[in-house]
């Protein structure tokens, strides 16, 4: 328990990690959505996990070839003391990385115990952070170069090219993510491992010691950092491969890779070492870094004519700033640890201490236990995949019921739609309806008053006919004449006209509807009289019809019109008609 | 290696829409000739071919829009290849517009005239034949695209000229046609002369994403 509450400082340190060196990996991936987060976020949690517990114990024995951290109090101090020193510095904006805040950070404790710092580990570890960034610029600039003559020359299809480039950001990411994990463990676990407890734990078909567990733990914390935290850097903070082509951000990570790579692989030493050549040194290395020296490469490629020295400054201040803000903090630190909690931050023996591989792995190996946990790796294991295959089940019966749910609702729109336009055809089917009904109507109505008018006339022309005949038996000329006079008043009071007149003018209103409005508002003192005049101005008759019309001589027509322009106030030299056109 | 199902299926789609507007300029170029000669029937033929093609072009456009978006093709490309295949559609939406207005206003167009047309009909055409190969190749090969393009904007140059020749020849040269048919000739004669304006656009596009792609 004290061992889980002391390491809590590197778990903050491995969360902080998995959150910011993620985007390395797989920022150019998800950033550009060719990735989605999920996927990514696997992909890497499973692959740091995986390289940090197979590859790296090279690194963090490095580191403690440095300072050889043998009391958990003082790896507590020095972890949580490179967590704050980076959380410090990234607020502040100042060039920071954790694999620097951590030897800032020891050489800070050796400092305070009174260790003798070993100055050729030292010496090593800073030559690796200079290499690193060019290493990664001459890997990208070469692979770079060898890419665009592929591309080149093959002429694939831009879109089968994505295709390609999609899995290749996954194949490389992968890689980078274990590299990540292999170097990079030993920054968040690498002072611990002189805590380690000694176990072995056996499962079968692989078994895991007590520094590996301590990967294992410090992996999964970067797991945590990367599936809480990095899509957010990824996708807001960006990172500088972001703005890269699909194919330069492929580069990049793979430099990035194997870089890491050739520094955390201690087969690959040892290969170097059997050639007769220095063997690589194990050591951990700016992520970040590495990515600005293969961006830089990329562009020096490309043909960028200036070099951006801000850059290249901001990382060489951090190689400076970084592990003295981290060993001065650890410093103080450990002095209160010590002397206010009455913590031991050191075992006492002061010397250089060889923590080589074989040490760590063989160490006491007569007090190791080694735990049979086959059988309930295999039921862990089983109960594992139980749990995933019915989440996964569930997960597909939710997205059947959603894509059901989704067809119906688009279905049930469908059909209001449909319900709605029917409604609309229905009422436009009756409006127009009524409007044929009303026309029937009014041609019923027309037609029985010409029925009636005719049968009127029938009779009319009977009486004339009849008085006519008397007339023509008439003997005396004086019964005649008024038989006579008698046909010609019949006659005239025929001729008023005043129903078909009452008619003609109650359709003509009705045609002019709007232009009655019109003239009601215009001018309300007009009679019905003048009213009718108008109308009949404006379908341009003459003064002589308009006269025939209402049975009137000219002249009054002529009076009616001159008080019309009057009432209407219109000037002299102005035409009523085109005044009565034009309302 | 579904992802692989999905752009060969988007890479057949962009073939058969290139082929698309291929085959329409020939159609209207035909089109064209017929109207001139007073072949109505073959004219008539060529009008339902061309608008044909045009609906297909449109169904095709929509299918790699929706491809590309829903399998999440080509990210950072797919905006630039959209607007480009719009631009190219415009192209033949325009040449079917202007045949069915051959179709629809029937303008009157004096023999003397109808070599210059044809010709303009051609240059125009040519354009439009030069920006399919270009297209074609930036899918490939980017950095050949530019060695293409050079003939799309002659063309251009060369129908500009021609159509300003022709206006300018309805105008001073012919005083025995009407001011009405005059404006309507004019008309036409830009009718025709769009279409290299069209060609010429997605020419400009299609530089500007050659060079997106060789930086």
């Amino acid at each position: 328990m004290l061992l889980l509450f002391f390491l809590s400082s590197s778990l903050f340190l491995g969360w902080s990690l998995g959150a910011n060196d993620a985007a390395n990996v797989f920022g150019s991936a998800v950033g550009s959505k060719m990735l989605n987060f999920r996927k990514a976020a696997m992909i890497a949690s499973v692959f740091v996990v995986f390289g940090a517990v197979s590859q790296g114990r090279g690194p963090s024995t490095t580191l403690m070839n440095l300072g050889a951290v043998d009391a958990l109090a003082g790896a507590f101090t020095i972890s949580l003391c490179t967590a704050l020193a980076v959380l410090f510095m990234t607020k502040y904006g100042m060039p920071v990385s954790t694999s620097q805040a951590v030897v800032g950070a020891i050489i800070g404790w050796a400092v305070f115990t009174g260790y003798k710092t070993d100055y050729n580990v030292l010496s090593q570890i800073i030559g690796v952070w200079l290499v690193g960034p060019i290493l990664g610029l001459l890997i990208s600039a070469l692979l770079f170069l060898l890419l665009r003559y592929y591309l080149r020359k093959a002429r694939i299809h831009v879109i089968k090219q994505d295709a390609y480039i999609r899995y290749a950001l996954i194949i490389t990411g992968a890689f980078a993510a274990y590299s990540l994990g292999a170097n990079n463990i030993a920054n968040v676990m690498g002072v611990f491992v002189g805590s380690a407890p000694a176990v072995i734990l056996n499962f079968g078909f692989f078994t895991l010691d007590g520094v590996q567990m301590l990967f294992l733990i410090g992996g999964l914390s970067i797991a945590v950092g990367i599936f809480t935290y990095s899509e957010r850097v990824m996708n807001t903070l960006g990172n500088s491969i972001l703005s890269l082509t699909p194919e330069a951000a492929v580069v990049v990570v793979l430099s990035q890779a194997l870089v890491l790579f050739i520094f955390s692989s201690g087969w690959l030493s040892q290969q170097v070492a059997a050639l007769g050549l220095p063997a690589i040194p194990l050591v951990p290395v700016s992520s970040t870094q590495v990515v600005v020296g293969s961006v830089i490469g990329i562009g020096l490629v490309k043909g960028a004519r200036e070099i951006n020295t801000k850059t290249l400054g901001h990382i060489a201040l951090g190689w400076i700033t970084t592990p003295m803000v981290a060993g001065f903090l650890t410093f103080i630190t450990l002095f209160f640890v010590q002397n206010v909690f009455r913590l031991q931050v050191s075992a006492g023996k002061a010397g250089i201490v060889d923590y080589s591989s074989d040490t760590i792995s063989h160490r006491a190996e007569s007090s190791i236990h080694k735990l049979n946990v086959v059988l309930p790796g295999i039921l862990i294991l089983s109960f594992i995949i139980i749990v995933v295959l019915v989440f996964l089940f569930y997960k597909q019966r939710k997205l059947k019921l959603k894509a059901e749910h989704e067809l119906l609702n688009q279905q049930n729109e469908f059909y209001e739609t449909r319900k709605q336009i029917n409604k609309m055809e229905v009422s436009a089917i009756h409006l127009e309806n009524n409007l044929l009904s009303q026309k029937l109507e009014a041609k019923r109505r027309e037609n029985i008053n010409i029925a009636l008018n005719i049968s009127a006339q029938r009779e009319f022309l009977n009486t004339v006919a009849e008085k006519l005949e008397a007339l023509k038996c008439a003997s005396e000329p004086e019964i005649s004449a008024k038989q006579l006079h008698e046909v010609i008043s019949l006659l005239r009071q025929k001729m008023n006209f005043n129903d078909e007149m009452e008619h003609f003018y109650a359709q003509i209103e009705n045609i002019h509807k709007d232009f009655q409005q019109k003239l009601a508002a215009a001018f309300p003192g007009l009679s019905n009289q003048e009213r009718r005049l108008c109308i009949l101005l404006r379908l341009n008759l003459s003064s002589k019809e308009i006269s025939a019309l209402q049975n009137i001589s000219p002249k009054s027509v002529e009076i009616a019109r001159y008080r019309l322009r009057k009432k209407i106030n219109l000037g002299q030299g102005e035409n009523l008609t085109a005044f009565l056109q034009n309302l | 290696m579904q992802l692989f199902r999905h752009a060969s299926k988007s890479i057949e789609l962009i073939e058969s829409f290139l082929d698309i507007i291929d085959q329409g300029t020939l159609i209207f170029k035909e089109g064209v000739k017929n109207y001139l000669y007073n072949n109505r029937e073959n004219f008539v033929h060529n009008l339902q071919t061309l608008s044909a093609l045009e609906t297909d072009a449109d169904i095709t456009w929509r299918k790699i829009e929706n491809i590309l978006y829903t399998q999440s093709l080509m990210p950072q490309l797919r905006g630039d290849i959209l607007r480009l295949l719009e631009e190219l559609d415009k192209i033949i939406d325009l040449a079917k517009t202007n045949l069915f207005q051959f179709d629809v206003e029937i303008p009157y167009i004096p023999e003397v005239l109808n070599q210059d047309l044809v010709k303009l009909t051609e240059l125009s055409c040519a354009a439009i034949e030069s920006v399919i190969p270009a297209t074609r190749t930036y899918f490939k090969d980017p950095e050949s695209v530019k060695e293409k393009l050079h003939r799309v904007y002659l063309y251009e140059k060369e129908a500009d000229k021609l159509a300003d020749a022709i206006k300018r020849r309805v105008f001073h040269d012919m005083p025995e046609i009407k001011l009405s048919q005059r404006f309507h000739l004019r008309y036409f004669t830009l009718h025709i002369e769009t279409l290299s304006d069209a060609a010429e656009k997605a020419a400009d596009v299609l530089s500007v994403m050659a060079i997106k792609r060789t930086i």
